[in-house]
Order: structure tokens, then sequence, then C-alpha cells
């Protein structure tokens, strides 16, 4: 009973036909039916076909996942629907742009920081830093996190973009 | 007084420039003309609608025609209701016309009773012209925006070339997998626009992303057959699914039915996918279904749905539905399986295709049943046929609704007839009272419940069937919705009868205020009726009342007999309630069986929340 009825964060991937009034379609089903989302992300992916591909981060009970998906693979515009936490190992990304602000040892603290994550400095004045960092959400996360104490002022992130390991297309 | 009036034709310079770059050949034809063209060659006869602004160009391209035949409505949301009854009676698609703004917004209801009815229907609205989109031009609404949720799919068509491709598509996509409403949302420039006509695709189109299955998977066939046959306490629960996959599959139905010799329930959208009158019939289930038919689904062992969605008017308390049983799934939607109720084997696929395979499956394997365990579970069922679950009190002072319905049917029984109804008690004594022995003669508004619904569905049946008896069963609330479309009735001369159970009350509120809400009847009393003999009189129909049970008799075959649209104002017993009845949040096997049954009828704080 408790399997059934815990919690978990999916992400699907889903291929639609780029057309107008298409993620409105998307996001009007979770908010429709009462489904969360976690994190979206949407763009073109084959200008030739034009088709567009939308990752979705969402929480639910097993059964509730199950009717996501149906309830995607059912509109009309959607080619597929793939639900990449329990098809197999696939890898997520995020992007941020981290904005500090701080002089002295604080900014240097930062920059030390930034230097561990790997993340880049993409614009720099004399007391602060655009940094831009990726990787999953838990690392984008932490530096974030670590940032607060050293003068984060501003943050955007892109939610998650994710594709399967191995040679397999979606 | 300003509303559809006519605006001024466009002819703005995006036109002109559409126009200049198309260089039309001879063959070239307006947006409107080309529509027109399109819904011909869909096979389209008829068009429900009301003109306006936006649409203008499509009524003068109907005015030049004769093929399509067009009905003018009084209201839009009658249109749509109207297209259903006529979609409903004849597996064709319904053809809605509407203008835009207020032409799309009054559609809205009609559109989502559709969807959740599965109803195929293509309805065009008229929008302003494409330059003006967005500007909140008069009479703008953003259609496709409103009629998204409520929509199987929808179209803005943006240029003139690429509206009869969108026409053929929206078709295709109204009538395959699981049926439902498809707006096109038309601007004014692109339907004066002109372009060369694109026909319909020969072969069967496959369209680029949606693609419905209907062929079952063969395994889940032969697990299915297994399962069916091993069955002790077999039931199946068969729903509008069946009804939607045309008249073979039920035909089908009833041929795998007598093969095993099993049990079989309809859901209210099922009625008559199985013929009442057989013995194997235990009539339809659910919140005010027979108790056969409940307790059966709650004590089976194996139950067999095709074609159902596990509505929450079917199952009640989900926690405490049919525990014990293997459930199978047949269902075109694959978002229907699993929803609510989880289940052991779900088969993917058109109802119809998957009886027929089932049934050659069957046939082969010759599969012995549990004869005796049949026996058995017979005799359990027969008991608890024989508490008659369906008596009521007669009266000889007053009409009892469930009276009327038994002598309404004992008239119209050997003739060619159709049923529609309102929604409230007067629709759950006709689906208990009357019965089907075929499919697509009986129109219900099931999944929205929309009150004013059987009227104008009633028109769209007889428009469909002209020498047919229809006949819409009504309550006096619900008959107050569509009214004004009497005058669609005698603008057609449809003679369409429309039997009222006039108790005064919204029934099924005053019903569900007499058990939930300490008999507190906050506004559910029809103050204030209109007197419906002088109704029909003031539209050029007919109008009979009648209070005496000895009379109905006669009132009923005057009724008949009248070739006009007629009103009958049948005055029925106010405090009648209609049993059985699952109250909310109970189970199957806690059903009320009528007004003496009260003591149990303490609901749950869980249940007052629930409709």
């Amino acid at each position: 009973m408790s399997k059934d009825s815990a919690i978990v964060a999916h992400t699907i991937s889903v291929l639609v036909a780029n057309e107008p009034g298409i993620l409105a379609r998307v996001v009007g089903l979770f908010s429709g039916r009462g489904y969360n989302i976690e994190s979206l992300t949407v763009a073109e992916t084959n200008a030739k076909e034009s088709q567009s591909r939308i990752t979705i981060v969402t929480k639910g009970t097993p059964m509730i996942i199950e009717q996501i998906k149906a309830q995607l693979d059912r509109l009309v515009p959607v080619y597929r629907v793939r639900d990449l936490t329990v098809e197999g190992p696939h890898i997520e990304r995020e992007l941020a742009l981290v904005k500090v602000k701080g002089v002295g040892e604080k900014r240097v603290e930062a920059l030390r920081l930034a230097d561990v994550f790997r993340a880049k400095v993409i614009d720099a004045k004399s007391d602060s830093f655009v940094f831009e960092v990726t990787g999953n959400t838990d690392k984008v996360q932490t530096f974030i996190g670590l940032m607060e104490s050293l003068g984060l002022v501003d943050v955007v992130r892109t939610g998650i973009v994710a594709m399967s390991r191995g040679g397999e297309a979606l | 007084m300003f509303r559809r009036a006519a605006k001024p034709p466009f002819c703005g310079t995006f036109v002109m420039k559409e126009i200049a770059v198309l260089k039309p050949e001879e063959s070239a034809t307006t947006g409107a003309d080309l529509l027109v063209k399109a819904l011909i060659d869909e096979e389209v006869e008829v068009v429900f609608g009301y003109p306006g602004g936006a649409v203008l160009p499509i009524y003068d391209s109907l005015f030049k025609q004769n093929r399509l035949r067009h009905i003018l409505v009084r209201h839009e949301q009658a249109a749509v209701h109207a297209a259903e009854g006529y979609a409903r009676s004849t597996g064709k698609v319904g053809v809605v016309l509407v203008t835009s703004g207020p032409g799309a917004t009054n559609a809205v209801t009609g559109l989502t009773d559709a969807l959740m009815d599965s109803i195929p229907i293509v309805c065009l609205t008229g929008q302003v012209p494409t330059h003006l989109i967005g500007n909140d031009a008069f009479q703008e609404a953003d259609t496709t925006g409103i009629t998204r949720p409520c929509t199987k799919h929808n179209y803005l068509v943006k240029s003139v070339s690429d509206l009869a491709r969108s026409v053929h598509e929206a078709f295709y996509v109204a009538r395959s997998g699981r049926p439902g409403p498809v707006v096109i949302d038309l601007p004014k420039d692109v339907l004066m626009n002109k372009h060369e006509y694109v026909a319909p695709p020969k072969v069967a189109v496959t369209h680029k992303s949606y693609r419905p299955q209907t062929q079952p998977d063969p395994r889940k066939i032969e697990q299915a057959i297994e399962m069916i046959a091993n069955a002790k306490r077999p039931v199946f629960y068969a729903g509008g699914g069946i009804i939607n996959s045309g008249p073979k599959a039920s035909k089908l139905l009833t041929q795998l039915v007598h093969l095993t010799g099993y049990p079989v329930t309809n859901t209210l959208m099922g009625l008559g996918a199985f013929p009442a009158s057989d013995r194997q019939f235990l009539g339809m289930l659910g919140m005010h279904g027979t108790y056969e038919a409940n307790l059966a689904m709650h004590g089976c062992d194996v139950m067999i749905n095709i074609g159902a969605r596990f509505d929450d008017r079917i199952t009640g308390n989900l926690t405490k539905f049919s525990p014990g049983s293997k459930k199978i799934h047949v269902d075109i939607d694959p978002s229907s399986i699993n929803k609510n109720v989880h289940v052991d084997l779900a088969i993917v696929g058109d109802a119809g295709i998957v009886l027929e395979e089932l049934l050659k499956a069957w046939k082969a394997k010759q599969p012995k049943v549990d004869q005796k365990a049949l026996k058995a579970w017979w005799a359990e069922i027969d008991g608890w046929r024989g508490r008659n679950c369906l008596a009521y009190k007669p009266s000889k002072q007053v009409i009892k609704p469930q009276y009327a319905l038994e002598r309404l049917y004992h008239h119209i029984k050997d003739k060619d007839h159709y049923i529609t109804t309102e929604v409230g008690q007067h629709q759950m004594w006709a689906a208990q009272f009357l019965k089907f022995e075929q499919p697509n003669r009986w129109m219900t508004s099931g999944g929205l419940g929309t009150m004013g619904y059987g009227f104008p569905a009633a028109l769209g049946v007889q428009i469909a069937h002209p020498e047919a008896l229809v006949i819409d069963v009504a309550g006096e609330a619900s008959i107050l919705m569509n009214i004004q479309e009497l005058s669609t009735a005698a603008q057609y001369r449809l003679p369409v009868k429309i039997f009222v159970l006039n108790n005064h009350y919204m029934g099924m509120v005053r019903q569900w205020q007499e058990l939930l809400h300490g008999g507190r009847y906050s506004e559910s009393y029809s103050e204030s009726l209109p007197d419906f003999v002088k109704v029909a009189d003031a539209f050029g129909a007919r109008g009979l009342r009648c209070d005496d049970p000895a009379k109905l008799d006669d009132t009923i075959k005057e009724m008949i007999e009248l070739k006009h649209p007629v009103i009958v104002d049948v005055i029925v017993d106010e405090k009648e309630n209609c049993f059985p009845m699952i109250p909310s949040g109970a189970a199957h096997n806690e059903m009320l069986l009528g007004p003496d049954d009260k003591q149990s009828a303490k609901v749950s704080e869980e249940g007052m929340v629930l409709v």
C-alpha cells in the first residue's frame, strides 16, 4: 500500500509538433487535472520536422504518473512520451546564472568556489560576478546555497533537460 | 441589440496582399466556398448553427448551394446538443456552425458535454480577421484558448491554404479513436481569401502524431479468455464504448454474453448495447442502478469491463468497489485505464474489434465454463432480482413518475422510437423504466449532466430520423433551460414529444436536500412555472396536461398521434424519490432500496463532500 501511495519525482520527455498552443495544451493539462510541475523546459529540436521536445519533472504516486503519461500521449500533437526515470539510466542537466555581489575576502571565496564547481564567470564588475553553472539539480542547488553567504543577489535557472544514456533516440 | 450585428466586409491590405501572392487560378475559390465543399466531401448532410458577423461568408456560401441543410437553432448551446443527438443516433459526425465571441462561448457547454460523453462533433466557429486577433475586437473571444480543455482538439486556421486540410483532419480526429468534439476557428479574412480546394485523402490517413490504437494485443486476448473462462462469479460491465464502436459491437457483445451464459450490466451511456429484455441483462448499474447489477458487481470474481470508464457514478466508494474481483478493462483510450480503479488486465483497442477477437478466441478454444458455479451465481443473482428493487407504491390519486414512464413505454415499445432526456430524477427513472433493445436509441447527458440537453438533442435525432417517434423525457426545471428551441421545432415541423414529469421541484436536488441536508429545500422549488400548455401554444406546438392516473393512457396516446411538436405536462407526485440509490461515499452493497431504508442513509462526512 505504502509503495502505491509513495510520491516520487519522474522526468518525462515529450516529443511534440511545434505548433501554436502546444505548450498551453501541455500546461493546461497539468493545471486542469491537478498535477504538479516541478520543472519544465521546451525548445524546438528538429526544425525540419517542426518538432519540439518538452522535458517535464513531475511528482506523484505511481498511478498518477501513469495517468500523466497517458493523458500527455492522448494529446493530438504529441508524438511520443517517455518516462526517463523508469526507462533505464539517463542524464539530467540544468544551467543556472548566479549573480553575486561583494568585495574583499567574500569575492575571492566566491571565485574559488566557482572554480571548484567548474562554474564560468560570464560577467564581472569590480564588485560583482555572474557565474554560469551547469550540472544536475543537486550540484546547481549546492552551488547556489554556498553563494548565499557570499552575496547572492539573483538567480535564474533553465530547468532540467534530460536524455537517456546509450545510443537510442527518444 | 448590437449582438451579432453584421460587420462591414473586411478589406484590409493584408487580404489584398494574400490574393496577389496566390495568383488564383480558375479553380480557386473563397475560403467559405472551400469550407462548404470540404463539408460535402466529408459526407455532411446537416449543419446546426446560428449566423453572425464573422461567419457571414459561410452563410453566403450555404445560401448558394443545396447539398448541405442548415438547421437554424435559437441558441448555440442547442446547436451542439442537436448535433450530439444527430451524431449519437446515427453514428455520424455532428456538425455545428456558430459565430465568433458569444457564438463560440455559448457552444462551450455543448462541447464539454460531447467531450465527457465521447460524441464526435466538428464545431466551426467564426473569428475576427487575423489582423485583429488579440485586439479585443468586437465579438472577439480567444476561442481556441477557451475550448482547449473542452475539446479533443482544436484548430485556428490562419491561412486559407490550411483550411481544407484542417477540416479533413478535424473530421478524422473527431470520429477516430475515442470520439470527441473538435473546434475549427475560422477568421473572417481566411473565409474570404481565395485558394484551390484540397480534397480529402482517398486512403486512410496516418496522422503525423495522432494514432489511436484500435487493434488489441493478441496475447492479452488469450489472457482475457483464460480469465473469463475460469470465472466462477463473472459479470460483463459494458458502456458507451460499445455504442461508439457501432451497432456491430452490440451484436458481438450479445453473442459473447450468450455464448458464455454470464450476466451483463450496462452503464447509463451503454443502455441499448445489450437488449434489455434479455434474461441475462441485470439492468443499469451505478448510483441509481438495480440492486442485482450492483451486487453482482460487488460480489463478482471476474469483472469484464468493455468500453466503460469506472466513473464515480458507477463505482461509489472506490476503496470498497468490487473488492474480491479480478478486473479486465477494454478501452480505446489508454488514459481511462487505471485512472480510478486498478485493473488486472488492460486491453487497449476498439470495443468492437476486441469483442470480435474475444469471440474468435472463445470459439476456437471452446473453454469449459464451471457450470455448477455459474448456476449458483445465477441463483444468487436471482435472489437479488427477487427483491424487485424498482418497485414503488402505486397510487390512484396522483401520478407516480415511475408509472408515467411504464405507461409511456407500453405505448411506444412497438413503435420505431428514440429517447432523449434532460438531467435529474426523470433521467434516472427513464434509464430504469424504459427498456432499450438496440444501440443508438438512447441519448442522455451522462458525464457532464447538462440540464437542457434533451430537447435540442431530440431535435437532432428527429432531423436524422424524420419518420421515427422521438421523445424527450424531461423535468419541468430542465426543459426551461432550452425551451426556446420550440421555435426551431416549429420552423422545421419536427414532431418531437416533450414528456415533462412535472413535480414542481428540481427533483434530484430536492432528493439530496431531503437525504443529506435535513429537508431544507433551499431554492429547489420550481416557483413561477409557466403554463406549459400555453407555452406550447405560443410556439405553434401542441400542449397537453394530465394529473389523473386514470387519464394518463389517453394523454400518451393523444401525444403519439399528434403530428406536431408536443409538450405533455404530466403532473406527478412531488415527494417521490429515485430509488434504489447508493448514497455518496457508500459501497455497492450499501444501497438504499426505498424510502423505508432511510435509517441506513446516514452519510459519512467524506460522502457529504461528494456530488
